[in-house]
């Protein structure tokens, strides 16, 4: 059993591994150097050897020209902070990601990224950024669907798992934008409630009854604290909530990346089939003309085809055994992951409600005491 | 429920309700309830029915007679206004195809209690009003008010006839007069400069706090809706999973849902409501300081005449009547001025008081609520 813990912290996105029980490391826990860049070269190198056997890569946070530029600009302001947050933790998660997943922690360009002091610059990770890789992904998933495959009983099990996996995916999308909207509206709902607190001072200093003035100064000062709370309810739905499912977006592309590699061992097996057949055809030819010399050749390539065929059989099975794996420990994983996040999620909630308690238990006795 | 005055509704004599009303498309039929110990009236105890323009004739009328020139009128109740749930609703309507059937189910709900809110807010509204005259010493004794409360027959008579006499002719004088105070007369008495200086602040600060307030209600009204439809999203994903999953989605969007929508509505009846309200008695208040700062110009105005009048030797008695009669208006309005507006002090911190304290109860209880549901919530992710 492993147990690595792999945490990123800014700004130089600094990796820390923690290994607590596994022998293949150099050492307990050391810490990394990595940039933005690194990530994507991590994971056009994973997606272009492990994808091929069927198994789910999760895909890194994508690019975003305009965020990165504010930070570069040494900007200040809250958004900027808010993008270099978003960024480390979703870094972190995809690192957590990949080193939670068995077979991707015994590939060796992972062990390199986490443990080696200085990686090589990553070239070209344009066109594999996760963005891009899911353009990839969903041109080709679309090309699969227009394939007319006539696919044995055994492959319902695939037919009916992608059909379950746009579904769901359609939904999370449905419910990330609304849960941006909720995360927009709590923005608003800050800002208006600062805004409230001013004026509700100012009304406090003009009015005339001294008990009645401290009253509504200490419920513009409630309300500063309300805007307080309200700024931390808005960070947990973003961070806790609405990156959950931005996160799960991209998995479940990325699974259906998975899907389409089985469809295309599929079609390699297919067409290898096909083409063994024309080479009999070939040979079949070449007996009736009597040619000696070329029908050894004809023999030779039957040879050849009828090992590519089984190749490539032994192929497809494999890939969609791994695809079975992966997509039943995703689904594992999926739920883990939900449950601690809305779990999260509600106690944030719970521990805001119980200061909200608090800031109007102690204006109260102010109220009271209006004569 | 009494939302934003203190119980007015305590003097036997003159007892005032609007039990219910009926709401029909724009219109909104109001059903003025009396029951009284006074011989002014015919019956003992009485029903009629009202529009808001009827309350609207009511208050223009008292407003433009000039024996009440020195109180405080109590503020016009504002039209029934049902836009923002209609357009709600009609946006509610064009959407349904996009929606699941419980998310609908659910908007629709919100939207029939956001009516209902509506709805009482308007009625509450023309209640007060109504009792803040039956309260009224003077007030209350308005022939008008008589007929408001007693006629049996369709105002609407009477109500084109009083617009065509008056013709929003103190209304044009009240807009003018507003130069008139802060021109600086030069005011003798003390209180009523410090009332002036006074008003004149409060009005322009509790202004802003009600535009503030409203701003605010809006935000979390809008953040109670998206958790409507978050919530019918997360039913919907769940549907698949096992029933233990599906009912731990559930309950846990159904405790976010309605706690956010509770505080909204509970929140705008206290908070915005009270600072609306008051924001309209101070208009009222200011009303009657420009009532009296025009007596104070004509007053003036009359004694500059009588110097002239005696400079020329002409016409001096009718000038000194006139000198005599204004003064009266002006000693009377500011005797029954600086009475009004004294209670009026009282009353508004009164209301204060009552409204700031329910406000805070209203948000701890909430506040436990939903700080008792998470937890269960919670538990039903662990325990699975």
């Amino acid at each position: 059993v492993f147990d690595v813990d792999v945490a990123v912290t800014n700004p130089e996105k600094v990796v820390q591994f923690k290994d607590t029980s596994l022998p293949m490391f150099r050492s307990k826990a050391f810490t990394v150097r990595r940039r933005y860049s690194d990530f994507l070269g991590l994971y056009e190198k994973l997606s272009v050897k492990q994808s091929l056997l069927g198994c789910i890569i999760p895909p890194p946070p994508e690019k975003s020209v305009v965020g990165m530029t504010k930070v570069k600009v040494g900007m200040d302001d809250p958004s900027s902070v808010e993008f270099v947050e978003r960024r480390r933790a979703a870094l972190e998660r995809y690192l957590q990601r990949v080193v939670s997943h068995p077979s991707l922690l015994q590939d060796p360009d992972v062990r390199e990224f986490l443990e080696r002091e200085e990686l090589p610059r990553a070239v070209s990770t344009q066109a594999l950024s996760g963005a891009g890789f899911l353009k990839m992904i969903n041109k080709a998933s679309d090309a699969v669907n227009k394939m007319t495959i006539k696919m044995n009983e055994s492959d319902t099990w695939f037919e009916d798992k992608f059909q379950e996996v746009e579904n769901e995916e359609q939904q999370l999308r449905k419910l990330h934008a609304l849960v941006d909207s909720l995360v927009n509206h709590r923005k608003e709902l800050c800002g208006n409630t600062a805004v409230f607190a001013k004026s509700m001072a100012m009304l406090g200093n003009s009015e005339d009854n001294t008990a009645l003035s401290r009253a509504l100064s200490q419920l513009a000062e409630v309300e500063d604290k309300m805007e307080q709370l309200h700024q931390e309810q808005a960070a947990s739905d973003f961070f806790i909530f609405e990156e959950l499912l931005a996160d799960y977006i991209r998995l479940l592309g990325a699974m259906r990346g998975c899907f389409d590699q089985r469809m295309r061992a599929w079609q390699r097996w297919q067409e290898a089939q096909s083409t063994l057949q024309k080479k009999r055809e070939a040979e079949a030819k070449l007996l009736w003309a009597n040619k000696p010399d070329k029908l050894q050749q004809a023999k030779d390539e039957i040879t050849e085809w009828e090992a590519r065929v089984t190749q490539y059989e032994r192929d497809f099975d494999r890939v969609g055994m791994t695809v079975r794996k992966e997509v039943l420990r995703f689904e594992k994983e999926k739920a883990k992951d939900f449950k601690s996040q809305i779990i999260k999620y509600l106690e944030a909630m719970l521990q805001s409600q119980q200061r909200l308690i608090k800031f109007w238990e102690a204006f109260l006795p102010e109220a009271k005491a209006i004569a | 429920m009494r939302s934003v005055s203190v119980d007015l509704n305590h003097d036997a004599s003159l007892l005032i309700d609007i039990p219910d009303a009926l709401c029909e498309r724009d219109k909104v039929k109001f059903t003025v309830h009396t029951k009284t110990t006074l011989s002014s009236f015919q019956k003992p105890e009485f029903s009629v029915p009202r529009q808001h323009e009827d309350f609207i004739w009511l208050h223009d009328t008292l407003v433009e007679t000039e024996d009440y020139a020195g109180l405080i009128i109590p503020p016009a109740p504002p039209k029934p206004d049902f836009e923002s749930p209609r357009e709600k609703m009609h946006k509610l309507g064009e959407g349904e195809a996009t929606m699941t059937k419980d998310e609908y189910t659910k908007m629709k709900q919100e939207l029939e209690a956001e009516y209902l809110a509506v709805f009482k807010k308007t009625v509450q509204v023309h209640e007060v009003f109504l009792q803040r005259l039956s309260s009224h010493p003077t007030l209350s004794k308005d022939r008008n008010f008589q007929i408001f409360l007693e006629y049996d027959q369709d105002l609407s008579v009477r109500r084109k006839n009083a617009k065509e006499m008056f013709g929003g002719f103190f209304k044009n004088m009240v807009k003018s007069a507003d130069e008139v105070l802060i021109s600086g007369i030069k005011e003798v008495d003390d209180f009523f400069e410090q009332e002036k200086t006074f008003l004149l602040d409060y009005y322009s600060k509790i202004k802003d706090s009600t535009a503030k307030a409203e701003k605010m209600t809006r935000a979390h009204k809008n953040i109670a809706d998206d958790y409507i439809h978050v919530s019918a999203t997360l039913n919907s994903l769940s549907a698949d999973d096992s029933t233990a999953n599906k009912n731990r989605y559930l309950s846990s969007s159904v405790s976010l849902q309605k706690v956010e929508g509770r505080v909204a509505s509970d929140q705008e009846l206290k908070l915005t409501e009270l600072l609306r309200y008051y924001m309209r008695d101070i208009q009222a208040a200011k009303d009657l300081l420009y009532r009296r700062a025009r007596a104070l110009a004509d007053y003036e105005n009359s004694n500059k005449a009588l110097d002239k009048a005696r400079l020329k030797s002409k016409d001096i008695p009718q000038a000194e009547e006139h000198q005599q009669h204004c003064l009266q208006k002006f000693d009377k309005l500011s005797e029954s001025g600086k009475k009004e507006l004294t209670s009026f002090k009282g009353r508004r911190v009164v209301a204060f008081r009552k409204n700031l304290i329910e406000m805070a109860e209203l948000e701890i209880k909430h506040a436990k609520v939903s700080s008792t549901l998470q937890p269960t919530c919670v538990r039903l992710f662990v325990y699975s």
